[in-house]
């Protein structure tokens, strides 16, 4: 019986995250699009975009690259304010073309 | 010269037009004169909430086509000899009415009013940009959802862009029962996420739906926790200092209230 008490009680300890944080998560990440104004689609075509001027110069690992809106504090008032934010792992230097 | 309050919130059905009728209630209550405007055109609601329903002979369209004056359509409301309500057109749509002459209509009523507080619709769109036309300032209702603060946000950015500075924020319909168990969103979240000022929070309250009923205003409720609420927020659009109300312990606050008129009794 004991074990029973026990074993039911796991269920309710292994629980994750509360529905409230989880809410609270979403719309962060939610708002972060949303503020930004960008669509997915733009977004692409940025990451195309960076991709190519990039490429001119360096040898970049596509498979590594991230690109993303993010947020930041704006610097004006408490509020966050978006930023694009870019990670973009290199392997090497092109050599450039006289 | 008076103020125009919009009481917005993007979303619908989050609170706004009983918002709007408690607060426009106790202003009055305070003894300022109030005009209330129903700016939902063709989704008439404040009457009935406000138990007005029966009085109404023109409406917001009379007035901006000039069928009537504007004196001609406000409604005096049968408790507070200080508040009317100018109530929207039920058979027309958003376009009867633009921002234009809605700049007009509340800058004439506030020649005569303490308070203009504008009952604005659902949405974004013209009957949004309608009731924020002449505003002088915003309150934005949202309720501790995820569809409601997304809302609230975009609404707030809205605002923002059209050089309405600073609107506060009430949360409405909050559990703190499901917040204390970290099945809702806490006041706190809803803050960090918005980042507005707060001017109230309600709590989810059964006799809202009473009152809405029998077209009574909480406010008017000396024992409904949301009547308190909105009581406060009166005090602070008063300019009065009144801290939050402390939710936590309800059950003890209305322990001590039934102890209390048990006693007085």
């Amino acid at each position: 019986m004991f074990d029973i008490v026990k074993f039911l009680n796991s269920f309710s300890t292994r629980k994750e995250k509360s529905s409230g944080s989880v809410a609270k998560d979403r719309l962060k990440l939610v708002l972060v699009h949303d503020r930004s104004n960008c669509s997915s689609e733009i977004l692409d075509k940025i990451r195309a975009d960076i991709m190519e001027v990039i490429s001119k110069y360096m040898d970049i690992d596509t498979e590594g690259l991230d690109i993303q809106i993010s947020e930041t504090k704006s610097t004006q008032n408490d509020r966050n304010v978006p930023v694009l934010y870019a990670n973009i792992p290199i392997r090497g230097m092109r050599k450039l073309e006289e | 010269m008076g103020e125009v309050i919009v009481i917005t919130s993007g979303k619908g059905g989050v609170g706004k037009t009983t918002t709007s009728a408690n607060l426009g209630m106790g202003l009055a209550q305070s003894d300022k004169k109030v005009v209330l405007i129903d700016a939902d055109i063709g989704l008439r609601n404040l009457d009935v909430v406000m138990g007005l329903e029966n009085r109404i002979v023109y409406d917001l369209v009379d007035v901006v086509e000039g069928r009537c004056k504007t004196k001609q359509a406000l409604i005096k409301d049968k408790r507070c000899p200080n508040l009317y309500l100018l109530p929207s057109a039920q058979t027309r749509d958003k376009t009867a009415v633009n921002p234009d002459q809605m700049k007009k209509l509340t800058a004439e009523l506030k020649e005569e009013f303490d308070y203009v507080i504008v009952d604005c619709p659902a949405g974004i769109e013209q009957g949004f940009k309608n009731a924020i036309a002449g505003a002088d300032r915003a309150i934005v209702v949202t309720t501790p959802e995820v569809s409601a603060v997304r809302d609230a946000d975009r609404i707030i950015g809205l605002l923002e862009a059209n050089e309405i500075k600073a609107p506060s924020l009430i949360i409405n319909r909050i559990r703190m029962n499901m917040v204390k168990k970290g099945e809702m969103m806490s006041i706190e979240d809803v803050m960090e996420i918005l980042a507005i000022g707060i001017i109230g929070v309600v709590p989810d309250d059964e006799y809202i739906v009473v009152s809405t009923n029998q077209g009574e205003p909480a406010i008017s409720d000396k024992n409904s926790l949301a009547g308190q609420a909105y009581r406060n927020i009166v005090q602070r659009l008063l300019g009065n200092d009144v801290p939050l109300m402390d939710l936590e312990n309800t059950n003890k606050f209305i322990n001590k209230l039934k102890k209390f008129f048990k006693i007085s009794r």
